[in-house]
């Protein structure tokens, strides 16, 4: 099967949005987490980072994967990549 | 017709037929409770409520086994790929949920503060990377198991077998903790011995999977969520409103929080708190005085046990004073190698109970900089392996061949981590919860005043629960407390007060956390023994009857054979299943993401990079954790050796942080010295990253 440009462009775009996606989780793990020490100011009784890290954390990713089938479902429709429906 | 089959009925059809069944099924298991709560109020003794739930669930799961049971290879092994998203997420939340996480994590965060912590962030944020990386293009590809998409993306056998070895290396040391969690439960639940309640486990896991492969084990494993979630919330939601008159536990207890903090200062002060863990602290110097001449000390012990023996008798003392110095007597060591083991253990024992009590909040808690740096650095390399290492197992990425779609693949992550997040957002407010109504309520409360969940715990088993009046003031104070982590979920029922129906519905809970995991990895391993072995090695002319029928024997075999080593309860097994993530991680992840996302990723680079991660985690480990140097150097590990075997104050549990760099290393410098991928296998390539190339293409490129 030729790839065509709007397959091309398909890809890239998804390419992209994951891309976006990984560096958020990264910057939510990773960086915020590196600085735990520092971020001990009171969030509704939380101190911060242990809100970050016991709850925050988990709704982004959360978010993260929803928007991402979000995204993702309505590019295949765009592109006209999406399965057939079987139902 | 099965109800679980669906055939001849849409996708919207069979899901609304779903819908319908789950219903019922809650509404039954609702008035189930409903009616032991009835009776136990009636007065029926508190045995039979264990015996009930023990039996009810494992005749259901048993019954949802026949129900679903199947021959044919699709149904058998991907459930038909029929499964809607949302239960496909259900399914997955409770095959990924182990009785680790359901008993064990909120007792970790009550014990190690946020230290805990990693294992929240690192079992949830792993879902972003199955999400983004693999599950959409894996249901594209559409085989049966995740050594498939190996052997066919890497063309050849080298590539697939190392898979076998790898999923089987990490999946039976999973099953094995699972088999032996469920051999606890059932202990405490019905007061059976723990080599019966393991052997009637296997029973529940065994009628469910045989039967009916994956089909059965989804729609059982469904059932279990339901179960587990309900059993895990309704005790902290009841505590929460107690505490905080808030009935949303995540929200009210960053309020308890403040208040555990602020008492936390205070017991690190108190005088009576000191006094208890300096009476700690005199004992461990003891034992440590003994170990540097232990003959002379073990002479000294009998010698003194004697004395006292003879000085009580002679005294004409009462009795049980004199039964209490016999019974010292006959403690005491046999010889020296004993005697060096008993004052090393009371070494280590009253050493770790003489240190203050942990600041939950504090995060990398450490004496100075250098600690406090080290600590945050394995924090963060824990969380890096656990995330990867999730998005490595092989149980987990298989349920997501069972989705009719692409679509419902990206959507069923979502869901998945939605039904897991439920549990692990509420265990944080849990530990918290529990400790409030520790450190406030039960700490200062007269020794012979204490709640009745104290006594009874410890009758069950005293590592989990012990008291002892140290320092002889009458007064219960922290430091006198002994507690084993599972206590947290176990007794929270009894803690807020609950009655005995509501314990026995978290037994059910914990066991069928234990048993939906066990169903999903028993699957694995016999799946990549029959299919991918047997079938696509050895004989490849195999009928697929003739594939399930064998699949069923290992499942049997294999079954027995970890029920084997859960019986034998190693120490360790904890350990391994820590570690069943640093291997999943450096084995599949660089693989698995490379295969899709970089053509030119070949079959020499993953077979040689999918051993070097293996390896170089395996080696690690075996030179720094002591139980695994003990298996393969003469002598034990001393702290010198440890230091010295340490790259850069790197945690054994944590070896995938050096797998996985090199995996991605290898992979990419090997392929690129040698042959690129034949055009079939760009091809594959290509295919797996559309869901369909023109948007007509009907669902189930390559259903065999």
């Amino acid at each position: 099967m030729q790839l065509t440009a709007r397959h091309q462009e398909y890809w890239s775009k998804n390419l992209r949005i994951t891309g976006l996606l990984l560096a958020l989780w990264f910057l939510v793990t990773f960086v915020l987490l590196y600085f735990s020490r520092d971020l001990t100011f009171s969030f509704f009784g939380w101190p911060f980072s242990f809100w970050v890290a016991a709850q925050g954390a988990l709704i982004v990713y959360c978010l993260i994967i929803w928007y991402y089938a979000r995204y993702m479902n309505n590019l295949d429709k765009e592109y006209g990549v999406s399965e057939g429906e079987s139902s | 017709m099965s109800v679980f089959g669906g055939e001849g009925q849409t996708q919207g059809q069979f899901q609304q037929s779903l819908n319908k069944v789950f219903l019922f099924y809650g509404g039954g298991f609702a008035a189930f409770v409903i009616l032991l709560a009835v009776l136990e109020q009636m007065g029926m003794p508190k045995e039979y409520i264990g015996y009930a739930f023990l039996a009810a669930t494992v005749l259901l799961y048993g019954g949802i086994g026949v129900m679903s049971r199947t021959n044919d290879a699709a149904e058998y092994y991907v459930a038909g790929r029929r499964v809607p998203a949302i239960y496909n997420g259900m399914a997955t939340g409770s095959d990924w949920m182990s009785a680790a996480s359901f008993i064990g994590m909120a007792g970790t965060l009550y014990l190690t503060g946020y230290g805990g912590l990693a294992f929240i962030l690192g079992w949830t944020g792993g879902y972003c990377l199955v999400a983004l990386f693999l599950a959409p293009y894996l249901r594209k590809f559409g085989q049966f198991t995740i050594p498939d998409f190996l052997g066919a993306r890497y063309g050849g056998n080298t590539a697939r077998l190392i898979g076998v070895f790898a999923a089987i290396l990490v999946s039976f040391v999973y099953v094995v903790a699972q088999i032996f969690g469920v051999g606890l439960i059932t202990a405490r639940l019905t007061g059976l011995s723990f080599e019966v309640g393991v052997y009637v486990g296997l029973a529940g896991i065994l009628v469910c999977s045989f039967l009916g492969g994956m089909r059965a084990v989804t729609w059982t494993q469904v059932a279990q969520y339901l179960i587990l979630i309900v059993a895990y919330m309704i005790p902290v939601v009841w505590l929460s409103v107690k505490h905080t008159s808030n009935p949303v536990p995540q929200v009210a207890y960053g309020y308890l929080l403040e208040k555990v903090t602020a008492k936390e200062e205070q017991l690190l002060k108190d005088p009576k708190e000191l006094e208890v863990r300096g009476i700690f602290k005199a004992r461990a110097d003891a034992a440590a005085e003994k170990l540097k001449d232990v003959p002379a000390a073990l002479a000294a012990d009998r010698e003194a046990a004697t004395k006292k023996l003879e000085e009580l008798k002679a005294a004409n003392a009462p009795e049980a004073e004199i039964k209490a110095a016999t019974a010292a007597v006959a403690a005491l060591p046999k010889d020296e190698a004993a005697a060096k083991a008993a004052y090393t253990a009371a070494r280590t024992t009253n050493t770790a109970r003489a240190a203050p009590p942990l600041r939950h909040a504090e995060p990398f808690p450490g004496k100075d900089d250098a600690a406090r740096d080290i600590s945050r650095k394995n924090f963060l390399a824990l969380v890096f392996c656990l995330m990867i290492g999730t998005a490595a197992l092989p149980h987990i990425l298989m349920r997501f061949y069972t989705v009719p779609s692409v679509r419902e693949a990206r959507e069923s992550v979502a869901w998945s981590l939605f039904f897991i997040f439920l549990l692990y957002f509420t265990a944080p407010a849990l530990a918290v919860l529990v400790k409030f109504d520790i450190y406030t309520l039960l700490v200062g409360t007269p020794m012979d005043q204490l709640p009745g969940w104290i006594a009874r715990w410890n009758v069950v088993d005293p590592t989990l629960m012990s008291v002892s009046d140290i320092n002889k003031d009458g007064i219960l104070q922290l430091a006198e407390i002994r507690l084993g982590g599972d206590i947290v979920v176990l007794a929270t029922p009894e803690i807020g007060g609950l009655p005995f129906v509501i314990s026995g519905l978290v037994a059910a809970g914990g066991l069928a956390a234990a048993l939906s995991t066990a169903d999903g990895l028993l699957l694995t391993i016999a799946n990549a023994l029959s299919h991918d072995l047997y079938y696509k090695v050895i004989d490849p002319n195999a009928s697929a009857s003739r594939r399930v029928a064998l699949s069923k024997v290992i499942l049997v075999f294999v079954a027995f054979a970890a029920a084997y080593v859960a019986s034998l309860k190693m120490a360790d097994i904890l350990f391994l299943v820590s570690a069943a993530f640093s291997f999943a991680a450096a084995a599949f992840f660089p693989a698995l993401t490379l295969g899709i996302f970089w053509k030119r990723a070949n079959k020499w680079g993953a077979s040689l990079g999918m051993m070097a991660g293996l390896g170089i985690s395996f080696y690690y480990m075996t030179k720094t954790h002591p139980w695994m140097y003990g298996l393969f150097h003469n002598g034990s590990l001393t702290p010198e050796i440890l230091k010295a075997n340490t790259w850069w104050d790197i945690a054994p549990i944590s070896a995938g942080i050096f797998g996985v760099p090199l995996g991605f290393v290898v992979i990419i410098i090997v392929s690129l010295l040698t042959k690129e991928p034949e055009q079939e296998v760009q091809e594959l390539v290509e295919n797996v990253r559309f869901p369909s190339f023109d948007g007509t293409t009907s669902q189930g490129t390559a259903m065999h």
